[in-house]
């Protein structure tokens, strides 16, 4: 098995990774040695650039294969949430271009910390053995707590980044301990070799108490209830386009870790951990339905948001199907897409006392911004599952899978959650259309204007457009986990 | 793909395109809004017309649906299916009939936010005439909710002063209601392997399947249509609502229920339906006797009609589950004049909201000698509420009355006692607000119908009157449809409805 690192080529499956870290590197160099502060948004347009060519990389050259000993896999699955999470994050850069300044996100160390949580990110997907996730998981999440405390001088940044820490912290220690526990219980850390021995032995008791503690590691990551309580904090804490990377990448690469974990080395146990993606599953969409109803802050209606389009998503995972973890990849992608638009539009909406926080400043926006306020309805329609809007149709496909697997508690659970979720996203509609303005809002600036008419046109016409399309992709993805 | 193959393609998305366009009319002034309009009403009359040729074109002696066209888009499950027959082709025509006259009564009382007033309003429209052309059951799903995206905008927006209120009320009830439906709909499609609903009328679910999936679309159409105890939602709506708004909602937006149970619950799910018949039966008579009565101490005129409307609807209900020929034929006749006609009422008391600014019946009175020609029409419609014969009211009663007799003589019985109530309130609605003396200071100065308002009341008298003289168009369009329903219904309950039959 050492013979397989022997030379470059045999390295292709890991090149993007690789590449993006090299990148990185460099750029901090570039950043350190000669960089003014003045030309950070140059780097961070020169890290766009570089994300972005990552992305075409993963697509157009499917290098698939095992490598290190079976601890880093490249398949159908990983290219999927790997194109997702470039994605994201080159977005959420993009976001940032125009308010570097008033976020406190001037500095090059921001695209570098970026693109390192990115590799960090890709090396959670693509792991395939319990180290590399771990190393992969730290490498996102140690990136993350230093962009949530960015704008070092506000002290809610700061207080989030700490509170992200700490709780991060917890999580990763839980995960390590499953990962200790599953390790002893089957003598592997490799995920291919810990489904067989799961399967030959019996199922222990020691087995069952590390998965809990490492789904428990994961849950934490994706926010799913009970496990979220930092999310509303850190979401209104750190700066809106820290927020906007936060609510997209990290969430896809946590979810996919999560979808392997469980559907490929916890198979022959399904019926356990199904139990507990069900009950996080609820209480995620749930909780959030009825959280989000009090909140005057947009960023935390956004953050309980989130959760609830977890919880959502889980509902896909618990069927343990492959139309289930189809489900999940077109949920992912879907809502990668709407919280983009969301954070688009956030970010356009200045006033002379700063960037819109709560949901009363959006009053009467349809009129001073018709097209700012058409999309961001869109998107809570959207949001909300509504048709004939792209959201409608990732929450079909979750409950389609649901409905296969004979689920019904959970899915008449789900739906009657997204109806009441729905109360709270009309507000921001109601605030935006049916109030009367009473401020003014500054211009648009142009990169934002795009990614709101591209993410709008998306959600719009998913049925005649991509929905076909993303089908077949997510089916070709989830089929490689099978 | 030739101009009448996908003839119903046209017409569905033909709003679209013109809501589309209305983004790209240029300026906010007053030139600007005007052109708004013209184009709204332009492709609402060519919609419209295209409907008619459509309906031309129709084979009422085929039971098959028409103009079909069928392609996968959405992996295995959701396509791209379209067509109509004998029981949807009308409702196609309906739609598109009112719609232009929606443009025109909002001509002058809609006069900020024109544009985004027309494009929710074509938009709506795409998705009420999707709604019975499309033959994939989610496609169906996906226009049934759309259009609650838009008209709560409307009422919201351009409503009264409880209009958000209203608007949540709205939303929430049909929401609500629909979540289970789409449930049931992916229950369905894992049963039968398809979304088609042309294979899904010939797939036999097994009768415990049955029974959930009939309480779960039952939820959804019972709230749209509405049935009594889940109307609540309906009075509010139609108050708040603009003009246009209410139209749409009683003329088009509360048939969709009906729709929906004559196109799923009859027929996919014969047994439960059977079954449930007596408990449809009870809720029909008692929404027919109760908001009769609800509806005789209202002080709101539009809040009259509406509850007016909750009891018309009884009949609906109760025609399609005595689910014999007279019954479905009349319930459809009953929907389709209702269309007409609670339409025509409320583009009526739009009339002189827009010139009095209130809907209290008591701020009205005698306005028959400033209003000769307003009273002649209003008196049309009140007597087609009522049900008189001669009015197009008259033959959906009847005739859901007779189907129903043949089933259960009591819940006819019953019935019959919501034709009085109506003649109480409507007559009574009719006579404070049309006759007796012209004392009020406020409306000694009140006008006539202009041209325009004319032009909007006129058609509609005509066809209120025709329908009731002439029934024969919407009775033959239907007829072979309804037959076949009808057919396969009992085909599918068999041996158990004539037992039931037997012992009456």
């Amino acid at each position: 098995m050492n013979s397989e690192v022997s030379y470059f080529a045999s390295l292709a499956p890991i090149f993007p990774e690789i590449g993006l870290a090299l990148a990185a590197i460099v750029l901090l160099m570039v950043g350190v040695i000669f960089l003014k502060k003045e030309h950070s948004v140059a780097l961070t347009s020169v890290g766009i650039l570089v994300l972005a060519v990552v992305a075409v990389v993963v697509i157009v050259r499917p290098e698939e294969g095992q490598l290190f000993n079976g601890g880093f896999i490249a398949d159908g699955f990983s290219r999927y949430m790997k194109v997702l999470v470039l994605g994201g994050s080159a977005f959420a850069l993009l976001l940032s271009l125009s308010s570097a300044v008033e976020n406190g996100l001037n500095k090059f160390e921001y695209a570098v910390l970026v693109m390192l949580a990115t590799v960090g990110m890709m090396m959670m997907v693509s792991a395939n053995d319990l180290m590399t996730l771990y190393v992969g998981l730290e490498l996102q999440s140690l990136s993350l707590y230093v962009l949530a405390a960015m704008n070092r001088t506000n002290a809610k940044a700061t207080e989030a980044g700490l509170k992200y820490f700490v709780l991060g912290a917890l999580s990763s220690g839980m995960l390590l301990y499953g990962a200790s526990l599953i390790y002893g219980f089957t003598g592997h850390t490799q995920l291919n070799e810990i489904t067989q021995a799961i399967a030959m032995g019996e199922r222990s008791v020691g087995l069952i108490f590390g998965i809990v503690f490492l789904l428990t590691g994961v849950a934490f990551k994706i926010s799913a209830v009970p496990f979220h309580m930092w999310t509303p904090d850190v979401y209104e804490g750190a700066p809106t386009p820290v927020t906007a990377f936060f609510a997209t990448a990290p969430k896809v690469a946590a979810m996919a870790l999560f979808v392997r974990l469980v559907m490929v080395s916890f198979e022959p146990v399904s019926k356990d951990w199904q139990q507990i993606v069900i009950f996080l599953s609820i209480a995620s969409m749930v909780l959030a339905a009825f959280a989000a109803i009090g909140q005057k802050n947009i960023k935390r209606l956004i953050a309980y948001s989130s959760i609830g389009h977890v919880g959502f998503a889980l509902v896909g995972l618990s069927s343990g199907t492959q139309g289930g973890v189809e489900g999940v990849a077109i949920y992912m992608a879907i809502y990668v897409t709407m919280t983009v638009g969301l954070f688009a539009c956030l970010l356009s909406l200045k006033t002379e006392n700063g960037f819109v926080e709560n949901i009363a400043d959006l009053a009467g926006l349809a009129q001073r911004r018709p097209f700012v306020a058409a999309i961001m309805a869109l998107l809570m329609f959207s949001l909300i599952g509504m048709p004939p809007l792209a959201g409608f149709f990732a929450k079909w496909h979750v409950f389609l899978a649901a409905i296969e697997a004979h689920l019904f508690v959970l899915a008449v659970i789900g739906v009657l959650a997204s109806a009441i979720s729905a109360f709270y996203y009309l507000r921001v509609v109601k605030v935006m259309y049916f109030d009367e303005p009473n401020q003014q809002f500054m211009a648009v600036p142009n990169e934002l204007g795009i990614v709101m008419l591209v993410s709008g046109f998306l959600l719009v016409t998913y049925y005649f457009t991509v929905g076909g399309w993303l089908q077949g992709v997510a089916r070709g993805a989830a089929g490689s986990l099978f | 793909m030739n101009f009448a193959g996908s003839i119903l393609t046209i017409i569905t998305f033909l709003p679209l395109v013109g809501a589309l366009a209305l983004l790209l009319v240029p300026g906010k002034d007053a030139a600007a809004a005007n052109l708004v309009r013209w184009v709204s009403l332009i492709v609402t009359t060519v919609t419209f017309i295209l409907s008619m040729w459509m309906w031309s074109m129709f084979d009422a002696s085929s039971a098959d649906f028409q103009f079909v066209q069928n392609w996968e888009l959405i992996g295995d499950s959701i396509g791209y299916r379209m067509g109509v027959d004998g029981i949807s082709v009308l409702f196609v025509v309906l739609t598109a009939f009112l719609m232009p006259f929606c443009v025109l009564a909002s001509w002058e009382s809609i006069s900020v936010r024109v544009r985004e007033y027309m494009i929710a309003f074509l938009v709506l429209e795409t998705l009420m005439i999707g709604v019975f052309t499309t033959l994939d059951l989610a496609m169906f799903y996906v226009f049934f909710e759309g259009t609650l995206i838009p008209m709560f905008l409307i009422i919201g927006i351009w409503g009264g002063k409880r209009r958000i209120q209203a608007s949540y009320k709205f939303f929430f009830y049909t929401f609500t209601g629909s979540v289970l439906m789409l449930l049931a709909i992916m229950a369905m499609y894992w049963q039968a392997g398809t979304l088609d609903i042309t294979k899904l009328l010939e797939t036999k679910f097994p009768p415990e399947m049955q029974v959930w999936l009939w309480l779960a679309f039952f939820a959804s159409f019972a709230v749209k249509m509405p049935m009594w105890p889940f109307h609540r939602w309906l009075p509010e709506a139609h108050v708040e609502a603009p003009t246009a708004g209410s139209v749409i909602l009683a003329a088009i937006l509360l048939k969709l229920g009906g729709y929906g149970f004559l196109r799923f619950s009859l027929p996919m799910f014969p047994d439960a339906s059977l079954q449930f018949s007596n408990f449809v039966f009870v809720l029909s008579v008692a929404a027919i006797i109760i908001t009769s009565l609800v509806a005789f101490v209202q002080d709101d005129i539009k809040k009259l009609i509406a509850y007016s409307s909750v009891a018309h609807m009884g009949f609906v209900t109760m025609g399609i589950f005595a689910g014999n020929v007279n019954g479905v034929q009349g319930a459809l006749f009953q929907m389709i004049s209702h269309g007409i006609v609670s339409g025509a009422l409320f583009l009526s008391v739009g009339v002189i909201y827009d010139r009095m600014h209130t809907r209290e019946i008591a701020a009205y009175g005698g306005l028959a000698d400033r209003m000769p020609k307003y009273a002649f029409a209003m008196m049309v419609f009140t007597m087609a509420n009522v049900g008189l014969p001669g009015t197009s009211g008259f033959v959906g009663e009847f005739l859901t009355m007779i189907g129903v007799f043949q089933v259960n003589t009591w819940v006819a019985f019953g019935a019959a006692f919501g034709v009085i109530f109506s003649a109480c309130y409507a007559l009574w609605l009719y006579r404070n607000v049309i006759f007796g003396q012209l004392t009020k200071d406020s409306l000694k100065d009140i006008l006539d119908l202009s041209p325009r308002e004319v032009l909007v009341l006129a058609p509609l008298v005509v066809l209120t009157i025709l329908f009731g003289f002439y029934p024969a168009p919407i009775l033959d369009a239907t007829a072979v449809s309804v037959d076949a329903l009808v057919a396969h219904y009992a085909n599918a309950i068999g041996s158990v409805a004539t037992a039931a039959v037997a012992g009456h």
